[in-house]
């Protein structure tokens, strides 16, 4: 057994390891990139405060953004999707045992009938 | 006999032996003291496990191994005097039965593992642990049998437990509502089970497996049976349309409890596929049943992701996922069913297809539990599953945080880990079959990867919140059973190879040899 033989997809193949050493030479670009900058900070410091052109800091709670203000203009791109989608999932169980009952009943037709 | 030939022969009864006996005394243990209970729960979970993996290794060494409950030899599937008919209970653990036991023996561990300091905080824990132990029962029972009423009561007896598992925290009644909801279509899926086997009884006078499928006739009986079993497991397994139960249920449920459902589920994508693929193979329209397949699949890919990118509850929007990565395996295996019955289709991608999805099934085990295992850690300790209501706990939690790294992007299909190897094969076998699907599939990998963008700047990006100053890590079992599960992860992702090699391309291949099965079962009966 070979550990790194690459994954045969039929198609190509994918070598992990090969990837592996060429993200860790990237890495130590990076990180020697990093090293020639400036080595002068230090913390719990002034350095460490952002700079709000003198304004005053707003409280940490307000500066972060939360979860429902992230993807917002996709979610209203897809509003049409989405309009439809969501009303389905009712939360109903008597709905989803329509659901269920009517899709058995479709792949009946389906299988029983058209094939 | 010595003690070791005892396990080794005995490995199939002992996989269901073992947890049910761990199950109902542990009610008995757990009045000695805290200790004792937990260390017989861990103890019965690793003897289990290790019999898992004997078992394992014993079918991928040597070929299937076949258990006959009550017979003279564990072997003699069909007595002589019988007519040919194999009157008692078998077990018939092959290749894909091996690779499923596998998973839940991993997954077992590490949610055992984790449920130690994750539910500490709770009473009743000896109910908690004897319904764990019946899914593991459960998960094996179905993953083993060779007999299809037999797999119906495992079926009844995970299903019964799980519904337990889901309603354990009460939660002001929701977590009761969502058990209620999974037991009432689960018990609508069982009927439907139980009137297919019917069918099956009436037709071939037979409930063993094998002996169904050398008598199969494809009569329209069949077809309903299929149908009726097909709608029933694709529901159990959380395939859209009928998935609606997967978001209440793994929301509502303990995170441990989650992480494990994500295996119930696939015992009964398992079911799926040993219906299809060994009771009926090509006697049945594979054409048509396997594009049945493929739609579910790629529905459930599509809705899934796009049901997720809008949750604001953390286990609601991964409970999606879940059932957006369940259509990938539905996908790949479906193209291989499409194709089952052109030879050259078959070697050409098919059994290719069939790979990566059976390989996704171990990987989404993996990292889904995995990213179920984080949520679960970061609720116990802000005690709010509500995304909005989080915020830099990269600062406190900064193992959670690597290991939620690793499984979103093992989720999302990015290099080196395991996501990437199986949905790669699933991507360019796919492409060959139908170039649209494999367009879609990497459609939703991409958006898989922005809603998990969304979780992690979400949780745990941002200024260190006021509130949550005092927050502190996971503690340590719980860290070390989120860690089992993302090694694998980075393992199975580097080397992918020798993984198909030795656990999946032999699952396929047991699972496409229908003559296989039955000679293994039937032998020259």
């Amino acid at each position: 057994m070979d550990l790194f033989a690459p994954l045969l997809t039929g198609y190509g193949i994918w070598a992990p390891v090969v990837w592996l050493v060429a993200f860790i030479a990237a890495f130590i670009v990076v990180y020697l990139i990093w090293k020639t900058g400036e080595s002068s900070y230090k913390k719990g410091t002034e350095l460490e405060r952002p700079y709000l052109s003198g304004n005053a800091e707003p409280e940490k709670g307000a500066v972060h953004i939360r979860a429902s203000n992230l993807y917002w203009g996709f979610l209203q791109a897809l509003k049409g999707y989405y309009d439809v989608l969501v009303p389905l999932h009712t939360g109903v169980l008597t709905d989803y045992m329509i659901w269920f009952v009517a899709v058995t009943a479709l792949l009946l037709v389906i299988v029983g009938v058209l094939s | 006999m010595t003690f070791a030939d005892f396990i080794i022969t005995n490995a199939p009864a002992l996989l269901i032996v073992v947890p049910l006996f761990a199950a109902f005394l542990c009610p008995v243990i757990g009045k000695i003291s805290t200790t004792v209970r937990n260390c017989w729960v861990m103890g019965m979970m690793l003897i289990t496990a290790a019999i898992a993996f004997i078992l394992a290794y014993r079918v991928f060494a040597t070929g299937p191994v076949l258990y006959v409950f009550g017979a003279a030899a564990t072997n003699l599937a069909v007595p002589l005097d019988s007519g040919g008919i194999p009157i008692r209970i078998i077990f018939m653990v092959d290749a894909m039965s091996a690779f499923m036991g596998i998973i839940c023996a991993i997954v077992g561990v590490s949610v055992l593992l984790y449920s130690l300091s994750s539910e500490s905080r709770n009473s009743s824990l000896e109910g908690y642990y004897t319904l764990f132990f019946l899914m593991i029962a459960g998960v094996f029972g179905m993953v083993s049998t060779g007999d299809i009423f037999n797999f119906f009561v495992f079926l009844e007896i995970l299903s019964l437990a799980s519904a337990g598992m889901i309603a354990y925290r009460v939660d002001g009644g929701l977590a009761v509502e969502a058990a209620l909801k999974y037991l009432v279509l689960s018990t609508l899926g069982a009927i439907l089970v139980l009137f297919a086997i019917g069918i099956y009884y009436g037709e071939y006078n037979a409930l063993n497996i094998a002996m169904i499928a050398q008598r199969m006739q494809y009569t329209m009986l069949d077809k309903i049976a299929l149908v009726l079993i097909v709608a029933a497991l694709a529901m159990k397994c959380g395939a859209v349309p009928l998935h609606f139960w997967t978001p209440d249920a793994y929301s509502r449920a303990p995170s441990s409890v989650t992480a494990f459902l994500v295996v119930a589920s696939q015992a009964s994508l398992y079911g799926l596929f040993r219906v299809v693929f060994t009771m009926y193979n090509v006697t049945m329209n594979c054409v048509t049943v396997g594009w049945i397949i493929i739609i579910l699949g790629v529905l459930s890919m599509v809705v899934g992701v796009t049901m997720a990118i809008p949750q604001k509850d953390i286990k609601r929007l991964m409970a999606y996922h879940a059932v957006s990565q369940t259509g990938y395996m539905l996908l790949g295996v479906g193209v291989g069913l499409a194709v089952l019955g052109n030879v050259a289709l078959t070697s050409a991608f098919g059994f290719m297809a069939m790979e990566g999805g059976i390989f996704h099934i171990f990987n989404h085990a993996m990292y889904k539990g995995l990213l179920f295992l984080t949520a679960g850690a970061i609720v116990y300790r802000i005690g709010t599953r509500d995304l909005n209501k989080m915020g830099g706990l990269g600062h406190t939690m900064k193992y959670t945080m690597i290991f939620f790294i690793i499984g979103a992007l093992a989720i999302a299909g990015i290099p080196p880990l395991n996501g990437f190897a199986s949905k790669l094969m699933i991507y360019e076998s796919v492409y060959l079959f139908n170039p649209i699907l494999a367009i879609i599939a990497m459609v939703v990998s991409i958006l898989t990867l922005a809603s998990f963008v969304k979780v992690f700047h979400s949780v745990f990006m941002g200024p260190q919140l006021p509130e949550y100053a005092e927050v502190k890590e996971a503690p340590l079992p719980m860290l070390i059973g989120m860690g089992i599960l993302a090694a694998i992860c980075i393992l199975f992702g580097l080397f992918p190879q020798p993984v198909v090699d030795m656990l999946v391309a032999p699952a396929v291949h047991a699972l496409a040899d229908q003559g296989g099965y039955i000679a293994s079962v039937l032998g020259g009966a």
